[in-house]
């Protein structure tokens, strides 16, 4: 038995070391993990707050709704119904929270209607689709349709 | 006053048990959950893509693009064109810049073309999040797979695992970047951007854990699939009559 413990006394210091440099880890580790890491997982969950925090850009459509009753009228009775308005508009978040000091520019008609009714054969065949350039004869869309309701 | 030995104990032992206790409570109530309507445990997130109201408008990526500040040339959706001309080889697809700005109309009628909108599939055995070093990325109790934009060190091992190609460096902030599924949005009610402004409901956000969803009806009743589901990710981006040929 008391040969393991013959010759140990040059383990004490290293022992020693390797405590202090224990300690040391685990006062660092404490002091820079956020304290509620790993509530919901192996993760930081103040990122779930960060990330939440982005600021939105698009109202969605039932905010327009509250105040445009003429195009929400004209739209529901048309093909556009199930069309959001900022789909066409942009985003208009700003516009809804504060009306007359964000008034929005109206949309490019010319190449706004293209891009969802342009012919194309891999549209879904029941979408309503035409060669624009053939079909308006070079005139704006809004010439002969109404963009909320656009049956003639 | 006179306080025996005994007393002393007594109190000493009560105090201690109550502080241990409080302690418990502290950590286990901790940080609060974020917003104080919206909570977790009551959703789980996903989508539904019918590629047959699919019109390859790219709404959905300027949409995305605006609310996200996505940078130019990189992409958190985007949307892929596919020509199948002869089913034992492998098909054409493209997708210029995203589809940010739609496509150049395809007057090929004697094949078979349809277009196919792509996202983070929010996998809840997501590779992405085994592989991150750091605990930098995560899937939320909600079921959606976020970045810790202050913990990430940008080391790509998460590029390198999505098998979906969802994932990229940001090239100002250097740290990786990725759908979020609008979860600024969604966690206050809204839908994300690039639904919101799908003109013919091809996508759709899902809640799973909302048992009036019609997500519930669509899977008991139609055909649909995910995405690489050899991949065991369990993808929660759910598509309708998808194409074999999709990969
Ligand atoms: C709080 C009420 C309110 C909300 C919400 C709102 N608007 Fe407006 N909007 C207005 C008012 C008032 C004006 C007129 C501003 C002016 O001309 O000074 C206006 C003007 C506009 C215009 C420009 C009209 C023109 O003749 O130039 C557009 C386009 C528009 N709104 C679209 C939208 C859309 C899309 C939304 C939904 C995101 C929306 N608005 C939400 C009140 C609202
Ligand atoms: C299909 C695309 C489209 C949709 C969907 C749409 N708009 Fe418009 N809207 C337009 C265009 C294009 C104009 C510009 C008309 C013009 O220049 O003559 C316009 C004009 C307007 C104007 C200015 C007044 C006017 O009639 O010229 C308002 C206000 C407006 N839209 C609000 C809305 C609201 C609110 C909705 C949602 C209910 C909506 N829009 C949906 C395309 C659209
Ligand atoms: C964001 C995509 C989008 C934009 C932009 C858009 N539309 Fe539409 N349009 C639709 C959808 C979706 C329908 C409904 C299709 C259906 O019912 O299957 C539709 C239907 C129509 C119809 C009715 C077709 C029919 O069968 O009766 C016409 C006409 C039309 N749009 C014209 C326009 C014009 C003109 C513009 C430009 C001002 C425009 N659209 C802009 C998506 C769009
Ligand atoms: C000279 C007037 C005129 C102009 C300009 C015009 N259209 Fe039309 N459009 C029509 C008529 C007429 C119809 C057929 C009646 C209907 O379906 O309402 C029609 C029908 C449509 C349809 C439905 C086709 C279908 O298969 O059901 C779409 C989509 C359409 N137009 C889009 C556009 C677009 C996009 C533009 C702009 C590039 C445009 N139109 C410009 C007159 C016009």
């Amino acid at each position: 038995m008391r040969r393991w413990f013959r010759d140990s006394a040059h383990l004490i210091r290293p022992a020693l070391v390797l405590m202090a440099a224990l300690v040391v880890f685990l006062a660092i580790r404490t002091a820079i993990v956020p304290k509620a890491f790993g509530q919901y997982g192996h993760y930081r969950p103040g990122a779930l707050d960060l990330v939440r925090q982005h600021p939105i850009a698009f109202a969605g459509q039932d905010a327009c709704l509250m105040c445009h009753d003429d195009e929400a009228k004209a739209r529901a009775a048309g093909k556009h119904a199930h069309v959001a308005c900022e789909a066409c508009h942009g985003p208009l978040a700003q516009h809804a929270d504060d009306p007359s000091a964000h008034v929005p520019k109206l949309p490019e008609v010319a190449n706004l209607c293209r891009r969802c009714h342009e012919q194309d054969a891999a549209k879904p065949h029941n979408f309503p689709q035409v060669i624009t350039a053939e079909h308006s004869g070079g005139a704006a869309c809004n010439d002969c349709h109404k963009p909320h309701n656009p049956h003639l | 006053m006179d306080i025996s030995r005994r007393d002393l104990f007594q109190i000493g032992g009560k105090i201690l048990v109550l502080a241990s206790v409080g302690a418990t409570l502290e950590q286990i109530t901790g940080a609060a959950p974020p917003g104080e309507a919206y909570r977790m445990a009551d959703h789980w997130w996903g989508m539904l893509i019918d590629i047959e109201k699919c019109i390859g408008c790219g709404n959905c990526v300027r949409a995305c693009s605006k609310e996200n500040n996505v940078p130019q040339g990189y992409f958190r959706t985007w949307v892929e064109r596919y020509e199948i001309e002869d089913e034992a080889k492998p098909p054409r697809v493209e997708s210029p810049n995203g589809a940010i700005d739609g496509f150049p109309p395809s007057t090929r009628t004697d094949l078979k073309s349809f277009f196919v909108p792509k996202l983070c599939n929010h996998c809840a055995d997501s590779p992405c999040v085994q592989v991150c070093p750091v605990g930098a990325t995560f899937v939320s109790p909600d079921g959606v797979v976020l970045v810790d934009q202050t913990y990430c060190l940008g080391c790509r091992y998460c590029v390198q695992a999505c098998p979906y190609g969802c994932r990229y460096l940001h090239p100002e902030t250097n740290t990786v970047d990725k759908c979020t599924l609008c979860y600024h949005r969604i966690t206050q009610g809204l839908t994300t951007a690039c639904c919101e402004n799908c003109p013919t409901g091809a996508r759709q956000l899902v809640d799973f854990k909302n048992p009036q969803d019609p997500i519930h009806e669509i899977l008991r009743t139609q055909m649909v699939q995910v995405l690489k589901p050899y991949m065991a990710t369990r993808a929660k981006v759910y598509y309708e009559n998808l194409d074999g040929a999709v990969r």
